[in-house]
């Protein structure tokens, strides 16, 4: 579907292949090779006996799988409900988006107009049901628009493959004389039930009419729910750095939710450019808000990142996950909230440098110490269980807890000299041992137990040392020594 | 030797601190795998409720450790920034210096990055004195240079005090405070004994000999001459 580099002439047979049971066979052909001939899903050998010029070239499925899915998102210019349809298809949901481009006919000549400047060939229907527009798309006039009581006149002279039936019940139906759509709808209802009463929906033309015809409800998934609150800028030329927008575009987006009221707790800023792509920056605020220049200010950073490639056209900005908000007056003058700029200070140190660096350490049902420890959210709830600490705990805590080499052993208490850091420590006081047992439930099997002290050195550090093991456990040689951190 | 609050010891001008403005200081360990530091900026933060932001780089993390929540003697939020150069360390402490909610602001910057220099600590000042929010820059293996910050203290760890009931265990910390700059209040030296319990620090005037000069003993000498 798309290619890159230098396209083939039009006047040139090209095929693409794809590997099927015998050999390549046909994945797709342009015009001239099927005015030639030649037939998709036929082998290409037999088809170089009927056309010795032609080129074959080897389909990219899944490039044009993706390339599909990326249109998708990129067709919400004109309506926000769109989905893939098929392999090379997409149906747009557009009740109620075609008066913004001045009817359903002049909407057509402009997704045509865009899809060209992309280098897409293009066949567009507008129907009142996916089936009716599927089929009108394939099989129908250039640019058909079917009003709702039209759909029995314009689908009937079109041929059955434009019921999306598979291969077997469209010989059988060739087989019985029945060629256009037409034919089969004239059939009596009773007897199309009563022949493909077992048949699945792609092999039942009976609920593919009435699916065409609108008896049978075929809703449209579209990818992913859209935000109904944005923004959006439409340019008279590419672009290439959204900042100059960006004020006004918060402003719009905090005056709708205002009016709706409500607070965003999720922003996507989308710019879609010229090229077919578009690109997505999302921020995301620790409580809901709506004030444009905290909105502004969290894109300040982020803008940088977007890769403009050729320029883009039109940049939207939407809000994701809104909730509602109140707005609350905490004094008699009006005043500002204190919470709300504890919040605020959080999103933008979020922002700025992510959301795993801003945390609140809180305290956990745990002897282990550095699993006594769990990192929240910043301004997430405290959880109940607050565990009791009986013992004294050092005020800092290493990461990961340092070996010391020990000069002078003892065989009670902590050694009475030791290195750490390449400095000689010698031990004038101490403290413990306080003796924490692994936890068996979460620990591997041989993990040793630990004996903490609390040791006084000359010059009057203190530190947390801790023997890892006893002699004799069974669990490993000779016990170490850990510096794990330091008190007051 | 009397045990002087620390109220009184720092109120050179007969000023009280409560009623003295929040602003911002700094803090030098000597030694910088010293928690005597943070033990002294914590005994010297407002008692309130409101939570701390908690600014580390990445190598004071690395080299001094992370404060841990349940060695901090009182029950307060915080709010912990982890980051890994100290620009962003100096301007994540200047914008929570806007945030009149927060009960302290505490830095850790190790060593003389060229982002803290004098027009750094001087934006740090000023947010903090207008925002009346206690902010501490802890600096570890730094030198003392040009800086804005209205007190400069150095702490060091001293021998801890006798244990009450056991000769063996180090009791209560203590440490050696030196107040080497100041806007406010009369530089000077104190021995600060800490009492967990209490969370209270009481400081003395150091007790140690004066230092020898070099006319000391020539006098003696020229008489046994």
């Amino acid at each position: 579907m798309e290619r890159c580099g230098n396209a083939p002439p039009d006047d040139v047979p090209v095929v693409l292949a794809r590997e099927g049971q015998h050999g390549p066979v046909i994945h797709a052909a342009n015009r001239v090779a099927r005015i030639e001939g030649i037939i998709p899903g036929s082998r290409v050998v037999d088809m170089r006996a009927i056309c010795p010029e032609l080129q074959v070239e080897y389909a990219d499925e899944a490039g044009d799988h993706a390339a599909l899915d990326r249109l998708v998102l990129w067709a919400r210019r004109w309506c926000p409900w769109t989905a893939r349809d098929g392999d090379d298809g997409l149906i747009l949901d557009t009740t109620g988006a075609d008066h913004l481009w001045g009817g359903e006919a002049a909407m057509l000549v402009e997704m045509e107009t865009q899809l060209s400047l992309l280098g897409l060939t293009a066949r567009l229907a507008v129907a009142p049901t996916w089936g009716a527009a599927w089929a009108l798309a394939r099989f129908g006039p250039v640019r058909t628009v079917c009003g709702p009581d039209e759909v029995y006149f314009k689908l009937g002279p079109l041929p059955v493959a434009g019921l999306r039936l598979d291969d077997p019940t469209l010989l059988l139906l060739r087989r019985l004389g029945l060629k256009t759509i037409g034919a089969v709808m004239d059939v009596p209802r009773l007897s199309l039930t009563r022949r493909f009463v077992k048949a699945g929906l792609q092999a039942n033309p009976l609920m593919r009419l009435d699916q065409v015809m609108g008896k049978l409800a075929e809703p449209v998934s579209s990818v992913e729910t859209k935000p109904v609150i944005r923004a959006q800028a439409r340019l008279a030329e590419p672009i290439f750095d959204p900042t100059p927008h960006l004020p006004d575009l918060c402003e719009d987006l905090c005056a709708q939710l205002k009016h709706a009221g409500l607070g965003c707790r999720r922003l996507h800023l989308t710019v879609y450019k010229t090229d077919g792509d578009i690109s997505h920056v999302d921020v995301a605020t620790s409580a809901p808000t709506r004030d444009p220049a905290h909105l502004h200010s969290l894109f300040r950073d982020k803008v940088a990142r977007i890769n403009p490639g050729f320029g883009f056209d039109l940049i939207t900005l939407a809000a994701g996950a809104v909730e509602e908000v109140q707005d609350k007056q905490t004094r008699l003058d009006g005043g500002a909230d204190d919470d709300l700029h504890l919040t605020r200070l959080i999103d933008r140190l979020s922002a700025k440098f992510g959301p795993r660096a801003v945390t609140r350490p809180v305290l956990r049902q745990s002897h282990v110490p550095e699993r006594a420890e769990a990192q929240i959210a910043a301004l997430a709830d405290c959880p109940d269980q607050a565990a009791v600490l009986t013992k004294e705990r050092p005020l800092r805590l290493l990461d990961h807890p340092e070996e010391v080499r020990v000069l002078y052993a003892v065989p009670e208490g902590p050694p009475a000299q030791f290195v750490w850091r390449r400095q000689t420590h010698r031990v004038a006081r101490y403290a413990g041992p306080e003796r924490i047992a692994p936890e068996w439930w979460t620990d591997r099997p041989g993990t040793r137990l630990r004996d903490y002290f609390k040791v006084e050195d000359q010059a009057g550090r203190r530190l947390w040392l801790y023997r890892e093991g006893l002699h004799e456990d069974g669990r490993g040689g000779d016990p170490r020594w850990f510096v794990h951190g330091m008190f007051a | 030797m009397g045990s002087l609050c620390m109220h009184k010891a720092l109120a050179g001008q007969g000023e009280s601190p409560a009623l003295m403005p929040h602003t911002l200081a700094e803090v030098f360990p000597v030694t910088p795998t010293d928690a005597a530091g943070i033990g002294f900026v914590l005994s010297r933060l407002p008692r309130t409720n409101a939570p701390i932001l908690w600014v580390q780089d990445r190598l004071s993390r690395k080299e001094a450790g992370r404060p841990a929540v349940a060695g901090l003697p009182r029950d307060r939020p915080v709010i912990m920034v982890d980051l890994s150069r100290a620009a962003d360390v100096l301007w994540a402490m200047e914008d929570g210096l806007r945030c009149r909610s927060l009960g302290a602001v505490i830095g850790e910057v190790w060593g003389d990055p060229p982002a803290l220099d004098f027009t750094a600590t001087k934006r740090l000042a000023l947010r903090a004195e207008a925002a009346d929010v206690s902010c501490w820059l802890i600096r570890r293996a730094a030198s003392p240079d040009l800086s804005a910050a209205r007190d400069r203290w150095r702490v060091a760890s001293l021998p801890s005090a006798p244990h009450p009931h056991d000769a063996q265990a180090p009791g209560h910390p203590r440490w050696a405070l030196d107040l080497f700059r100041s806007r406010r209040a009369k530089p000077g030296q104190w021995v600060a004994t800490y009492d967990r319990a209490a969370d209270r620090v009481d400081l003395a005037a150091p007790a140690r000999d004066r230092a020898v000069e070099p006319r000391d003993g020539a006098v003696r000498e020229r008489a046994a001459g």
